[in-house]
């Protein structure tokens, strides 16, 4: 028993700190938050609060509002994945087919991931800017200068659900396609000569070379792009905020909606779409780590 | 093995109680007021620059000659137009650890502090400062709760005006020194505007300023009465003539300026000063903001919204007495400034807002202020539910998530549907 201590003792006395304060200020906090997600706690009042089991969530799911956040935040999502991967992707591709200055070319890619979102936001929501003609500014501006009149358009504020929050999302693309591109470039760096040289000697096209040799080689690099563009997009919250400001219905999301319903102090219904938030992420989240872990097990 | 894993994860929540309780511990020691033995009064706001710092600062002088007993100690948290300090105010209410005194918006926005039990009564100081007497009856009114008062306005702004560029108008063949008689005829004064070129000749902006707007129009079409009593719940928010006032809201909505949802209130304003638009409907700061820019006189006009001359739409910001605050005797002379006309002169002249007494002299303020001090005694008193007079923070959400919906996709009967739902919450 001594000699065993030996062995993981030391260990478990570095993790401890970590796992006291995950423990407590992460899970915990989860626990306290999903229990007061069953109360009736809709004030500030200092008054016992009652459970009143999955209430808080039935009344959620059968609120226009929420409902209306969820599609906004499904929308977004698929628009910014989709984006992001189509720019990572093709910059990945074309600076890895070898271009003078390459090193100036990604500090330019990465770049925007430098700038925080909130400051992007402000900068965006002057871009996005819906006047159109002659009173245009932002890029609709730029567009009427370029004679490109057709692109104008009201952006964010009017238009389908697929109109409001593509806009919302196209910042957010600027922002994380760079990180996409150096994601993949370092996917297309790792993989050996060796084998794009004997498909060549085979015979395979450039096109061949790609679709069947280099590109299923990548498929851990995609899924984890993916995972992370996911659940940075389904908490997305500042961005928007910075852009379209509090309470606007056509752009809210739940996590935009929680913070408003924290400001007029109505915990329960907080912190119930904040649970169903991080059930949200969970789906996405669990089922990678659950799949690494296991691939690394069998490694 | 066994026995050592459940032993760690004791020890580990023997650890995580003692850190916890240490937090509470600290807190104690460093807590909000202040020892009564100091004598400080922590005056808790949002004021913290430009000329809301101003009009405290006057605040602050004439407190420390008419209270010398006390100390004034400043604890105002920036940003957000208040709603960062309403959450740290929350915290602090919730741990028991009040202020001396709190700033907020007269009437149903204190509503949650006067059911939470966070202030007391402040009736019997009225009467003790002559305050019953000074304040216009009409806006007492509006201030009492269950025949109880909670809070001292140290000012008064009003929201139900309309900011023209007289200018633009007279392009239109349009008189601009007095207001259209009711909302039809503004609209009609919009249509002959849109037809002499001017695309957009309401501007307005996001959020509140669209809320303001329809306040104005059911403000006119309801009259006063009726519009007090849709916030309190006794004018039926699903009525007719709500639907009638609405539509009109929407035709309002036509004349404005595409990019609405997506510029804040100086913006607005600043399409008016440059021509781009004919009126804005904006609270009375607006005077404070054209004097700082340095826009004279002559370049723009003001009268209360079409239809609603004679009713003064007001918002105040009040002092309040929290229950179980240290040092009451403290936060009673500092309510006692505010009520006062040196303290009242002393803040509004700095803060381009109006004193709440109707005794105060008008000689001493800017040319706006003379005019809405006038009005102020004259004119019927009916409360804004954009800036928490008549409505309290949830409804507001509520409301300003219905307004951006309609903003975006104008349908009447959805509008009205969330607004009756947003007055019934709380």
């Amino acid at each position: 028993m001594h000699g065993r201590i030996r062995t993981w003792g030391p260990g478990a006395l570095v993790l401890l700190p970590t796992v006291l304060l995950l423990g407590y200020f992460v899970y915990g906090l989860i626990a306290w938050t999903f229990n007061t997600s069953l109360t009736d706690k809709h004030n500030a009042r200092p008054l016992p609060t009652k459970h009143v089991g999955f209430e808080n969530y039935v009344n959620l799911f059968g609120e226009d509002r929420f409902l209306n956040s969820l599609k906004n935040l499904g929308v977004l999502t698929v628009a910014f994945i989709v984006g992001t991967l189509i720019f990572g992707v093709l910059w990945a591709l074309l600076l890895e087919k070898g271009v003078t200055g390459e090193g100036v070319f990604r500090s330019i890619f990465l770049f925007p991931m430098a700038v925080s979102m909130i400051a992007s936001g402000v900068v965006w929501g002057w871009l996005l800017n819906p006047s159109q003609g002659d009173d245009a500014r932002g890029l609709n501006r730029l567009f009427d200068l370029l004679h490109l009149n057709f692109l104008e358009n009201p952006w964010w504020t009017a238009g389908s659900r697929w109109t409001t929050m593509a806009s919302i999302a196209l910042p957010a693309v600027w922002q994380l396609s760079g990180y996409i591109m150096a994601l993949f470039l370092a996917g297309f760096r790792g993989i050996p000569p060796e084998l794009r040289e004997a498909a060549r000697v085979d015979g395979a096209s450039e096109f061949k070379l790609y679709r069947y040799v280099l590109f299923p080689q990548l498929s851990p690099i995609a899924l984890s792009a993916l995972i992370i563009l996911g659940h940075m997009s389904l908490k997305l919250f500042d961005l928007i905020y910075a852009i379209t400001g509090p309470n606007q219905f056509r752009t809210e999301v739940p996590s935009v909606y929680m913070w408003n319903t924290l400001l007029r102090s109505d915990m329960a219904k907080a912190a119930g779409i904040a649970i169903v938030l991080l059930a949200v992420v969970a789906v996405l989240v669990i089922p990678y780590v659950a799949y690494t872990v296991r691939q690394e097990s069998e490694e | 093995m066994r026995g050592g894993l459940s032993k760690t994860f004791a020890v580990m929540g023997a650890v995580g109680l003692l850190a916890v309780s240490a937090c509470g511990n600290s807190d104690d020691n460093s807590g909000g007021g202040g020892s009564s033995a100091s004598k400080d009064v922590t005056v808790f706001t949002w004021w913290a620059d430009g000329g809301e710092k101003a009009g405290l600062d006057g605040l602050v002088s004439t407190f420390n000659t008419e209270c010398k007993d006390y100390k004034f100690v400043n604890s105002a948290v920036a940003g957000g137009a208040g709603s960062n300090a309403k959450q740290v105010l929350a915290n602090d209410l919730a741990a028991k650890k009040p202020p001396s005194t709190f700033q907020a918006h007269a009437g149903a926005e204190l509503g949650d502090y006067i059911k939470n039990g966070q202030v007391d009564d402040v009736s019997d100081l009225y009467k003790e400062f002559g305050l019953d007497q000074a304040f216009p009856k009409s806006l007492l009114d509006n201030l009492t709760v269950d025949g109880k008062i909670y809070s001292v306005p140290a000012n008064v702004h009003r929201a139900n005006v309309v900011w023209a560029n007289p200018t633009v108008l007279k392009k239109a063949g349009l008189d601009a020194t007095k207001a259209p008689a009711s909302v039809d005829a503004w609209i009609a004064d919009l249509e002959k505007l849109k037809a002499a070129g001017v695309k957009a000749p309401l501007a307005t902006s996001k959020g509140f300023a669209q809320e303001m707007v329809m306040e104005v129009v059911l403000l006119a079409e309801l009259g006063p009465d009726k519009f007090t009593g849709l916030w309190k719940g006794d004018t039926d928010p699903n009525g007719a003539d709500v639907t009638a006032a609405l539509t009109k809201y929407q035709k309002l909505l036509s004349f404005s300026n595409v990019d609405r949802d997506a510029v804040d209130w100086p913006d607005a304003l600043g399409y008016v000063n440059k021509g781009q638009a004919g009126y804005t409907v904006m609270g009375d700061w607006v005077a404070a903001q054209q004097l700082a820019d340095k826009v004279p006189d002559s370049a723009y006009t003001y009268w209360p919204a079409p239809g609603t001359a004679g009713d003064f739409q007001f918002l105040a910001d009040s002092f309040t007495l929290p229950t179980g605050g240290q040092d009451p005797e403290g936060a009673k002379c500092w309510l006692k400034v505010v009520g006062s006309s040196e303290g009242q002169k002393a803040f509004n002249t700095k803060k381009g807002s109006i004193p709440a007494r109707s005794d105060a002299v008008p000689t001493d303020y800017p040319k706006y202020q003379q005019s809405a001090m006038a009005d102020w005694k004259s004119n019927k008193i009916v409360p804004s539910c954009a800036h928490g007079a008549a409505c309290s923070l949830g409804q507001n959400d509520s409301i300003l998530s219905a307004i951006s919906q309609f903003s975006g996709k104008p349908d009447v009967g959805t509008l009205q549907k969330a607004l009756a739902a947003a007055i019934k919450s709380s």
